[in-house]
């Protein structure tokens, strides 16, 4: 204590010592008992499975998250829009050029359509003869994502139990399958996107009509796309094929709905399966404006589109 | 004055929740956004008492495990928000952190938080990820959290100090 400079220096440190003791030293009791509290939680939500008795809290803290999030979504977007402004003469032209492309390549598929038309019609007759698909869809926007840190890809929308979503319905966009409702609150609801390695759905190879299940790869670039793997493993996919959602009457996913198109095939001796890369038609890094498909004439607290294409 | 403190913190976690859900997926590396929650937490335990930060911290774990659209297993981001801080609060000196020990402790909480997160999804097949992955993610965030403390810990410190007089002297 002598080297601190006498008396006077070593006064001092003592009572900063003193103040280090009751500042610095976080109490260990506490971290064990809120550590302890932590793993219970997730013993609680990973012992309830589906039933989890923390559902109810998730429930209440979507409620009050629920419309801050959809405020907070609504003020950010005249903000997000702002790119769009600055883009040059060039930009468009090439966007010109390249929707004058996939237009004359849409062009080709509808003068095949007929022919893929009475094939599914066949299909259609036989299978689901007496099932009316007709539909409805639920417009709304997302107003939330959660982040990779997290590890899950998940949304929230603006649509709740209020506009007729419940869980497990279908979600789609203009371009395709986007995954599934997992659970509501009264005015939002969370989606499990397809590109989330949780996420199975059963697929149905277009040209082929072979079943098998679609998993999500945990990425959102495009070029990582989704796992197919086929129930047969004497049919092979073949490139550039689509794959619509295969669909059941008790399952969540809704029949026929676009998932995406096959890139690339592997096949594994191993597991003697067939496995596909599928790419998504749905862009999930820029998801907007989605809609839940929910029955047709169901209440809901906002316009809905009927399959036939009119607003109710 | 704690009931004002505490108004204020839980204030402020909702603040960072709603932006980092809402308004960070517009601005985000795939998919990767800055950890406002842990921004918040690392503030309050650099400037007010260690149980107070604790709590915040599981407190703010507990609403990222839980408000939509979160779907993993709840308790991870409270253990992992929890320990960071607790290492926060150790990690700080008897005075006011120089801007240097600030953003070093801000990366250090950023990738224990992180990793912690990881690792507790890694044991609990919540999805399985691979290594490379999960390292990207922690890397991307640590830089993230490091990029934004800036522009946030220096108002929430002011804010915790000036709630709490008998640390804001010294």
């Amino acid at each position: 204590m002598r080297g601190f400079g006498g008396q006077d220096g070593r006064e001092r440190r003592w009572t900063g010592l003193d103040k280090l003791e009751s500042r610095n030293r976080p109490p260990r009791s506490l971290l064990v008992a809120l550590v302890l509290a932590s793993i219970t939680l997730v013993t609680l939500d990973v012992s309830g499975g589906g039933s989890s008795p923390l559902e109810p809290a998730r429930r209440a803290v979507g409620e009050a998250f629920g419309p801050a999030e959809s405020a907070a979504a609504a003020a950010v977007r005249p903000f997000t829009s702002v790119p769009a402004w600055f883009r040059s003469k060039g930009d468009l032209a090439d966007e010109v050029r390249d929707l004058e492309a996939s237009n004359a390549e849409l062009r080709g598929k509808v003068e095949l359509a007929g022919f893929d038309r009475n094939r599914l019609e066949q299909y259609d007759g036989l299978t689901s003869a007496a099932e009316d698909l007709g539909s409805a869809l639920v417009p709304a926007r997302v107003v939330a994502m959660g982040s990779r840190q997290s590890q899950s890809f998940t949304v929230t929308i603006d649509a709740g139990s209020d506009a007729g979503v419940g869980p497990d319905m279908t979600v789609v966009n203009n371009d395709g399958l986007v995954g599934r409702v997992l659970r509501v609150t009264r005015s939002t609801a969370t989606v499990l996107l397809i590109v989330d390695p949780d996420s199975t759905v059963g697929g149905r190879v277009g040209s082929s009509m072979e079943i098998g299940f679609v998993t999500g790869s945990g990425s959102l670039k495009e070029d990582a796309g989704l796992d197919l793997r086929l129930v047969d493993d004497a049919s092979v996919p073949s490139r550039d094929d689509t794959v619509v959602t295969w669909g059941s009457s008790t399952g969540p996913y809704a029949p026929g709905v676009p998932i995406g198109t096959i890139t690339e095939v592997y096949s594994s001796l191993r597991e003697a399966s067939q496995r596909a890369v599928v790419k998504p038609f749905v862009d999930f890094s820029a998801l907007d404006v989605v809609g839940v498909m929910v029955p047709s004439g169901a209440a809901s607290d906002r316009a809905i589109i009927e399959a036939d294409g009119s607003l109710r | 004055m704690t009931y004002l403190r505490w108004l204020a913190a839980v204030a402020a976690v909702v603040v960072a929740l709603t932006l980092q859900v809402s308004l960070f997926p517009h601005v985000a590396w795939h998919g990767i956004v800055p950890n406002l929650c842990l921004l918040v937490v690392v503030a309050a335990a650099l400037t007010v008492e260690a149980p107070f930060a604790l709590v915040l911290g599981f407190v703010a774990g507990v609403a990222l495990d839980l408000a939509p659209p979160a779907d993993h297993v709840a308790g991870r981001w409270a253990l992992a928000l929890t320990v960071a801080a607790f290492l926060a609060a150790r990690v700080r000196q008897d005075q006011k952190p120089t801007a240097l020990a600030v953003v070093g402790t801000v990366a250090a909480s950023s990738f224990v938080a992180t990793s912690l997160f990881a690792l507790s999804g890694v044991l609990l097949k919540d999805p399985a990820m691979s290594v490379g992955s999960l390292l990207e993610v922690v890397l991307v965030a640590v830089v993230w959290d490091v990029l934004l403390t800036p522009f946030v810990l220096p108002p929430l410190m002011r804010l915790f100090a000036r709630l709490s007089p008998q640390w804001a002297t010294s």
